[in-house]
Formats: C-alpha cells, structure tokens, sequence
C-alpha cells in the first residue's frame, strides 16, 4: 500500500475509509471487526495496515457481536460493514442499543445511494431510528476524521453503541485530512483517552431477558432526550452563514453538493442526525425566507422535521429519491425542475474476467438447463448476457434456501434441474444454516448444492475469510473444511471438482447428481486468477516456513542430514 | 468570504476496468494536491476490476466542494480506451481538452500497461506544475521495477 500523498503543511490526501481508519488508530482502537462489502471494505483493510489489530468476521452479525464483547470488556471497537450487511447484525442492533456498553462502540454502515456496487438501496438512517441508536454522518474525510472520534466520546459518555453513516462518496472519495489529533503509530490508552479493559460483572444490564430489557428500553429512551439536549446545544453540527432568502438542512455528502450548487445559501449541516437537535433546525428554518431540505434516497430528514410541525420544502420523491444526488440534481431540486433528466450513455457492462473458473462452472450449469438459485459475489456476473445463467439473487446464502423452496414445490421434471449456487466466502456469511435446513428438511427430489471456492473474496478485492486459511493481515489461521461441513451437516454425497481443469467431470458429477433423489454438495475449487499468484506465493512461503521448522535446531548435532527431524 | 471565489479544475479520467484509470487519477491528484492544491476525488470502485466501464473524477483549487464533476463542466478528459470515447465526451466543457490514446504513439511504449502513464505525460503539458512533481510522484505510486518504464512512457507523452 503506498503512503498517502501528504502536502507542506501536513494534511494528507485520504479516502474515507482511509480517515476511518486513521481516526480509528488515533483513537486507540483496540479491535476492528468487520465483513467486507463495497462501498465499506478498505477501512479495516487500512487499520491494519497502519498497525491496528483488524479481522474479517465470518458475517456481520458475528462482527457486530465480537465488538459488542469487547466493549462490554471498556475497550473501543470499530465494526464496519456496508448497509445490507446491518440487515444482518440488526439482531445484535436492536439489543445491544438496550444493554449499552462500557467502552466505545462506533459501528460504521456505507450505504449505497445509486447502487454503484449493491442489491438493494436501502437507508440506514431508519435503523438509527428503528434501533434507537444515535447516527453520525461525515461528509467528506477530514469530517469523518474529526466526527470518528466525537463518535467514540459520545459512545463512552452515554455508555451506547454509536452508527456512523459513511456513503459510497463519503467512503471513496479523497480529499485532505490534516490528523489533528495524532499521537504516532501506537498510541497508549492515556494518549487517547480510551479506557483500560476490565470486566466488571452487570447482569442485570446485560443479560436482556424480560425483567431487565424493560427498565432498559426506558433508559434508552432517556438516554435519547438527554442526547437530544447536548445535540442541539453541543452537537457536531455546523452553520455556514450567507444570505437569509434561501436556507439549506443537509447531512453527508449532500453538504457539499449543496454549497457548490447554492452558494449563496445558508446552510445548516447535521453532523449527527439521530437523535435531530430539533432545537436548532427550528432556529436555523426560521432564520432563512425559504427553507429546503437535500437528502439522498429516502425522504427521513423531511418526514421527521415535517412531524414536528415545520414547513419546509424537500426534493420531488417520484424523481430525486432514486439514485444518489449531484451538483446538477441539487440545483434541480432547488429550482423545482421536474424536467427529464439527461441520461448518460450506457457504458460497458462489467463481465467476469478472462480465464475466471466460474465461467466453466456456470457453462456447465447451462449446458444441463439448470434452474440456478444465485447469490451474491463475482459470480453473479454470470446472470448477465452472454452466459445469462442465473436465475435469482437476493441476498447472502440465499442461493440455499430459495434453491430448497423451488424443489419443494415445483413439479417433478423442473425441480430436478434446481441448483443453489453460492460463493465459498458467502457460504460461510449466510449459507452455512441453509445447508443445515437442506439436510434437515431434504426436497423428495433431493438437492444440489454447489460451492464455488476460488479461495478468496473476490468481488470486494480478494479479501481473506475462514475458508482462506489466512487472517485478514495475512497471518496464517485454522482453514475451514467445506466438505467435512457438509458430511457433518448430513450430506451423504461431496464431490470437489476443478471446473477449469476437470470440466467435463464435473458436467457427468452435476448431471447424474441431479438424477439421483439424494442430496449432493459439489465444491468446484479453482482459485481466482486475479488471487491466484498470490495464494500459491504464500503457500510457497508456508511450506518454505516448515521446512525450515523441521530442520535440526543444531546443524550437526547428529549425521543423519535433518532425517531424524531432531 | 472570498469575493473571488476561482473555480476548480476538473479532470475527469475514463476506461475499463483494468485500464489503470484508477492509478492514473491517483497519481494526477496526488501532483496537484503536493502543489499545494484543495484536491478531490471521486469514483465508484467494486467493479473496477471486471473490465466495465471505470471513471475517476479529480478536481483541484484553491476551494472544492462536490468530489464529483457537475455535468458538462470537465476541463479535461482523458481516455485510456477509445471505445469509452462516445460514452464520457458529453461531459467535456465547450472549451475542454479530450486527450485519448490516439494522442500517442503505442508502438513506442515500453509496455502496454503503460499507456496510462503516458497519458499523464501528455496531461502534464496543460499544466505548469514542475515535471519533477509528476516524476516523483510516479515514483511513489509505482514499484521500483516499474521506474525505467514509467519514465520512458511519460517522456513519449510529455514529448
């Protein structure tokens, strides 16, 4: 990883995943946890690089727990993840939010306003919401800097998990960051201000069972209305001043496009918009002529100062509520034009890349007529022209269980030619529980699942996960068995195949499995070709490594040459 | 407030996945932000890899705010491959340059994976900031092997 670029007077040219990242080791963050997902997957990536200790959870669920322990223990934890995995840890969100924490627990959500590189659009600030979780959200790196650490200060003051709402613009794009606040590459804990880790026992505001969530949800609520108070008088919120005709409430990257579409707008940008400092957005509404608010996707910031009984104008839902905002679509909404906008050029789509052994996979797949239930990864790329070759994709390890759902139900003939397809990383994020049903409740016409291991994450840029043997720094670490898994699940027929090298065995495996009214788990092993040169360097190295190790501690110390193994 | 509010600089750089768009973006921000400059950035990653269409956006001035380039308003477009020619050039300003591979002569770099540094070589003549900036900072973005290539490909652009 190259330095960053840094100019005379210190700043440092940085993404935002970049500034979480250095934000996160100038505040003495002892954890980073996380799932890779775009736009979210280079800021543990670069706490790592930069000395912090980071890893890849298996989901995000499991990521959001990690962190949840060891804020428990006063340490200060980062989870990251992008918005459809918050899908997936919302069952620790909505409790964890009751229980508090003892350390700082900031959990950064990427959403993704036009769906650069996702399944849905969802808006996380409804989980802030939803979860009672209060919500930060930077606009540009240096914000995201300097609101990391507030974030961790208002986690430990009121003892509560904190979002931090990053965006696909927010997260990858760059622009200087002058590090306030560093104290060098490992700062102490006094450095920082973080806590030292203890355990001190607290069952009754931890353990969430009935008796103990009810005093807690009224806590929380507490906790809101006192957040609220310090959000509107010491919130990170800013105004920037300029002439009273016109006034703009924005958050995020919305700010910036604000001020170059209206600059001669006043602005009030929210740093932190759960719980709203409802206070002074009516000071600031009723100091401007005309009052607008700019948000991306859902209508959450109008609908909630509209409930509150302002009147303030917001973007036409029916046009600027799909994909994200611009320059250009700022200064529509301001001037109310509803005409059709330009429509760029369509460029070329992405494919799977040359040479890619899910090619193979999915030609034979076709070649059979299968009824493929797909998931999420590279692979997905197989449902576009020319392969064409998938047939449904909603979320992560569903591949398993909409594959099962087909075979239950359709006839005879179209069930045989289902076929769930998923990932080795997906697999092990949201698949595994599918296999286990697939054992547990078996169609009568059995089932096929195929594991596609190309022994990384590809899609998000070749991140380690629990198959890889390899920690998210690289370190070596326990490698998960895919074909124990599925015998121990109850699968009675595993097969791993190369599809590249081994194709036309894994067209006769595929083609007699679906025959049979059994169930079978085919792994097609091939490494991706952009991983490939990489992986076999470190297995050279491990077995190198070994080596070394099996050589006599003394040279010598016997004649047998190091046969012995002494 | 500044009564002479100047506007930024707007190169947008454009290609396939794989074309080194991305790489030639860093490296062009990174000159202009070590020359002192306000600089964004702006691109969508997550795709860059699988050969469909990539754009980076840099902007540069003594105060920016959107990281993306408002339509129309490039002042520079330059593009690595010339079928994505079509798809970006309504984003260039009237006034604007569009600098493309056919801007250089191919046969004569070292490597094809090269081009988007000449490309850069060529970019370098609009602007006045010293060639040891550029040099240097290909220096920083690039592995050492790759120096002696990179200096030939940035001279065939520079010319």
């Amino acid at each position: 990883m190259p330095q960053p670029p840094q100019d005379k007077s210190g700043r440092l040219l940085l993404s935002g995943n970049e500034a979480v990242a250095l934000a996160a080791l100038h505040c003495g963050v002892a954890l980073g946890t996380g799932y890779p997902g775009t736009p979210s997957t280079e800021i543990l990536e670069s706490f790592s690089a930069l000395g912090g200790k980071a890893h890849w959870a298996p989901n995000e669920k499991v990521a959001a727990e990690v962190a949840l322990g060891a804020a428990f223990a006063k340490a200060r934890v980062l989870c990251t993840m992008k918005h459809v995995g918050l899908n997936v840890a919302a069952d620790v969100l909505f409790t964890m939010t009751y229980s508090g924490v003892d350390g700082g627990y900031v959990l950064v959500v990427a959403d993704d306003p036009g769906l650069a590189s996702s399944q849905n659009e969802q808006d996380s600030r409804r989980y802030a919401e939803a979860a009672v979780a209060p919500m930060f959200e930077p606009a540009d790196s240096q914000d995201t800097y300097d609101l990391l650490r507030v974030a961790f200060e208002t986690s430990e003051g009121w003892h509560i998990p904190v979002l931090f709402r990053m965006t696909t613009r927010v997260s990858h794009s760059k622009s200087p960051v002058l590090p306030r606040f560093a104290f060098g590459i490992k700062p102490s804990a006094a450095d920082t201000g973080a806590p030292t880790t203890d355990f001190v026992r607290n069952i009754a505001g931890r353990v969430m069972v009935p008796g103990h969530a009810r005093p807690a949800h009224r806590r929380l609520r507490a906790k809101m209305a006192e957040m609220e108070i310090w959000n509107n008088a010491q919130g990170p919120n800013q105004i920037v001043r300029r002439a009273n005709q016109l006034g703009i409430i924005t958050a995020g990257i919305c700010y910036h496009h604000a001020r170059e579409a209206a600059p001669e707008a006043s602005i009030l940008k929210l740093g932190m918009s759960y719980p709203l400092p409802m206070q002074a957005i009516r000071a600031f509404a009723a100091s401007v002529q005309r009052c607008v608010v700019i948000e991306e996707n859902d209508p959450w910031l109008i609908t909630a100062l509209r409930a509150s009984g302002l009147t303030i104008e917001a973007k036409d839902d029916s046009i600027f509520r799909f994909g994200e905002l611009s320059v250009d679509r700022v200064k529509r909404i301001l001037n109310h034009d509803t005409s059709p906008e330009p429509v760029p050029p369509r460029g070329k789509p992405p494919e799977l890349c040359k040479g890619c052994p899910h090619t193979s996979s999915f030609e034979v797949m076709k070649e059979l007529d299968c009824i493929v239930s797909g998931d999420i990864g590279c692979y997905t790329l197989a449902a576009l022209p020319p392969l064409a070759a998938m047939d449904m994709m909603i979320d992560m390890g569903a591949a398993v269980g909409m594959g099962l759902g087909l075979r239950h139900v359709l006839p005879r003939e179209q069930a045989k030619r289902v076929v769930s397809v998923i990932g080795d990383s997906t697999f092990l994020h949201g698949g595994l529980p599918g296999l286990v049903e697939m054992a547990y409740n078996p169609p009568e016409t059995g089932h096929v699942l195929m594991i596609l291991d190309n022994g990384t994450t590809a899609m998000t840029g070749q991140q380690e996960h629990p198959g890889t043997g390899r920690q998210l720094d690289g370190e070596g670490t326990h490698k998960v068995n895919f074909e124990a898994m599925a015998r121990a699940a109850g699968v009675k027929n595993v097969f791993t195949i190369n599809p590249v090298r081994e194709r036309a065995m894994l067209k006769a495996v595929l083609a007699d499995s679906l025959q049979k009214d059994e169930l079978t788990v085919i792994i097609a092993r091939s490494p991706c070709i952009l991983a490939a040169g990489r992986i076999a360097a470190w297995d050279k190295e491990q077995k190198a490594k070994q080596t070394a190790d099996e050589q006599p501690a003394e040279s010598g110390s016997c004649e047998c040459g190091g046969a012995c193994k002494s | 407030m500044s009564s002479t509010q100047t506007n930024p600089i707007n190169v947008r750089f454009a290609g396939l996945g794989g074309t080194g768009v991305i790489k030639a973006s860093d490296i062009f921000a990174d000159v202009a932000f070590r020359q002192g400059h306000t600089v964004k950035k702006a691109e969508v990653h997550g795709m860059s890899q699988r050969g469909g269409s990539v754009q980076s956006d840099v902007r540069f001035g003594a105060e920016v705010h959107s990281p993306m380039i408002p339509d129309g308003a490039c002042d520079f477009l330059v593009v690595m491959e010339p079928t994505q020619i079509e798809v970006v050039r309504g984003g260039l300003r009237e006034s604007g340059t569009l600098i493309s591979s056919a801007d250089i002569d191919v046969v004569k770099l070292p490597s094809a994976k090269s081009l988007n540094v000449a490309m850069l070589g060529r970019l370098s003549r609009h602007f006045a900031f010293p060639e040891s900036a550029w040099r240097e900072s290909l220096r920083s973005n690039f592995p050492e092997k790759l120096h002696i290539a990179n200096d030939t490909a940035f001279n065939l652009g520079r010319g």
